[in-house]
């Protein structure tokens, strides 16, 4: 089977470009006590993505959540090399926003279509947060 | 958002990176929040300054931003942090914690930020006129600056209201803008609070039962300034009520322009406040009474003053104030009058953002609402609901 190409359009909140493959959260991240800065690790309990590392990837989920401390923490991550390339929302609040703006992590949001149904965990991902694009390459 | 060259030039790095990653943060909010453009702001008020709240992440994100460049470019101050600077060993602070939080007073030092570190800047240096755009980010200040001095501000974040320090702009929209200001509640009260403690109630009420609205109270009387400060800082810590009005008495409100008919109405009664004060209240007995947040003003500093002079008191007290007003009332006495009596006028800090489980501090009498609705989660300690005055006589009487 061919790899197949779609093209999400949506609002650049943080510009910049980043690709890397996707993880994709059901459920909304609260990056203070929810992500590890140093080792790039979710560590939120009961959280789907527990155990596994956001360094590289384009994070997909849904909105923060929890204490705005959260965007010092994303700030963090980027500090020790741990950063996810981008990061798409469905809708983005301030907490996410203010983390990748001062990280320097492109972040888009309120695209043409669900990103949690349209991006698949391993898919290729490369994210445009200038123009608000969301480039899809799944297997 | 349309940027203006210059804000062209900041954001694309051209004045060092820095202004670029404030510039950045503030486009990505104005984009968020739907700004057409940035406005010029006359002071930031920062908050998330204490180590206790933004830990080893924010501390290392201020260091940074200091070594790269970020230097105020308008009035900008401080929160309170997590100790007296001076004094954090007699008020049991951990040297450890200390050593921490001096570094964060460093980073800001660098970045030419005042350090202030009171939550009323009002009351202190910076004190912002009718009408003018300000980035606040101290929710009790924010409520403060909007409703009774009528100054414009959304309620900001710790680092965008940094990046405003950084480029002295916000983008425009919230309440900055004329449409947004308008009350969207009309409050009716069914009698008069008489004291702080009935306004941090009252205030306290407002903010649980609306939400982030804009009530327009009638029927209120003459609130001093204080009663205000209180009623704002519940108003703020319950729910996310960063203006309100007051009929007759609060500068929008005083011009006439509401009418408050066609809003969604609500009446209060003393009722409602009693069931606050039984939510949110211990009623076990504590060794400890804490006062100042917000910060106390020097009108507050010479009754708690009037109250203890001469006296011996049997539980410990702690004020909490801004240096600036410390200095003040050091000038008139009261420093003295409450420390002779055994009490401390502690500045810099207060009972939320201090580590009240390492001072050996697990409750306290107090009068505000806002330390109430924080002491719990922030530290494990309860706080037991008075007046000032009952505070006061508490701790000279060693009796609930």
């Amino acid at each position: 089977m061919s790899p197949s190409k779609r093209v999400l359009r949506g609002r650049g909140a943080v510009p910049g470009l980043g690709e890397g493959e996707a993880l994709v959260s059901p459920e909304p991240i609260s990056f203070l006590g929810g992500v590890d800065p140093r080792t790039g690790l979710v560590i939120e309990r009961g959280h789907p993505l527990k155990g596994l590392s956001v360094a590289g990837k384009v994070l997909v989920f849904p909105r923060g959540k929890g204490s705005t401390v959260g965007s010092y923490i994303i700030y963090g991550l980027k500090r020790y090399g741990k950063a996810p390339a981008a990061m798409v929302n469905v809708e983005t609040e301030p907490i996410i926003a203010t983390g990748c703006a001062l990280a320097g992590i492109p972040l888009v949001d309120r695209l043409d279509a669900d990103p949690l149904e349209a991006i698949k965990n391993g898919d290729k991902v490369r994210v445009d947060g200038d123009k608000g694009l969301v480039e899809i390459e799944s297997e | 958002m349309e940027l203006t060259k210059e804000e062209e030039r900041i954001l694309a790095g051209e004045e060092g990176e820095a202004r670029q990653q404030a510039m950045r943060l503030l486009v990505a909010l104005g984009r968020i929040f739907g700004a057409k453009r940035m406005i010029r702001v006359r002071s930031a008020q920062i908050s998330g300054v204490s180590y206790r709240t933004i830990g080893d992440a924010g501390l290392e994100f201020l260091e940074d931003f200091a070594r790269a460049g970020a230097r105020a470019s308008i009035r900008a101050t401080l929160n309170p942090c997590g100790m007296d600077l001076r004094r954090w060993r007699r008020m049991g602070v951990p040297p450890e914690f200390a050593e921490k939080q001096l570094r964060i007073a460093r980073a800001f030092k660098r970045m030419g930020i005042e350090l202030t570190w009171t939550c009323t800047p009002y009351y202190a240096s910076n004190r912002p006129r009718f009408g003018q755009s300000l980035a606040w980010a101290e929710s009790s200040a924010v409520a403060f600056a909007n409703s009774v001095l009528g100054a414009r501000t959304n309620r900001e974040g710790g680092p965008a209201a940094l990046a405003s320090a950084v480029v002295g702009r916000t983008p425009l929209y919230g309440l900055h803008l004329d449409s947004e200001r308008e009350p969207t509640h009309s409050i009716r009260m069914g009698f008069k609070p008489s004291n702080d403690l009935e306004y941090n109630l009252l205030g306290y009420f407002l903010g649980k039962s609306l939400g982030s609205a804009i009530p327009l109270i009638s029927g209120l009387g003459r609130p001093g300034l204080d009663d205000l400060k209180y009623l704002g800082a519940s108003a703020a810590a319950s729910g996310g009520i960063a203006l309100f009005h007051v009929e007759g008495v609060t500068p929008e409100a005083k011009r006439g322009r509401f009418d408050g008919r066609g809003l969604e109405a609500l009446g209060i009664g003393e009722e409602d406040l009693v069931a606050v004060k039984d939510a949110l209240s211990s009623s076990r007995d504590f060794d400890w009474v804490l006062l100042g947040c917000p910060h106390l003003s020097l009108a507050e500093l010479g009754a708690i003053a009037g109250l203890v002079r001469g006296k011996r008191l049997r539980k410990r007290l702690i004020c909490f104030t801004s240096r600036a007003v410390r200095a003040e009332a050091s000038r008139r006495g009261y420093i003295r009058a409450i420390e002779r009596a055994g009490g401390l006028v502690a500045c810099d800090t207060c009972m939320v953002v201090s580590p009240l489980e390492a001072m050996g501090i697990d409750g306290a009498y107090t009068n505000s609402c806002k330390a109430a609705h924080y002491m719990p989660s922030l530290s494990g300690a309860e706080a037991a609901l008075r007046s000032l005055r009952d505070c006061v006589h508490v701790a000279i009487q060693a009796g609930p």
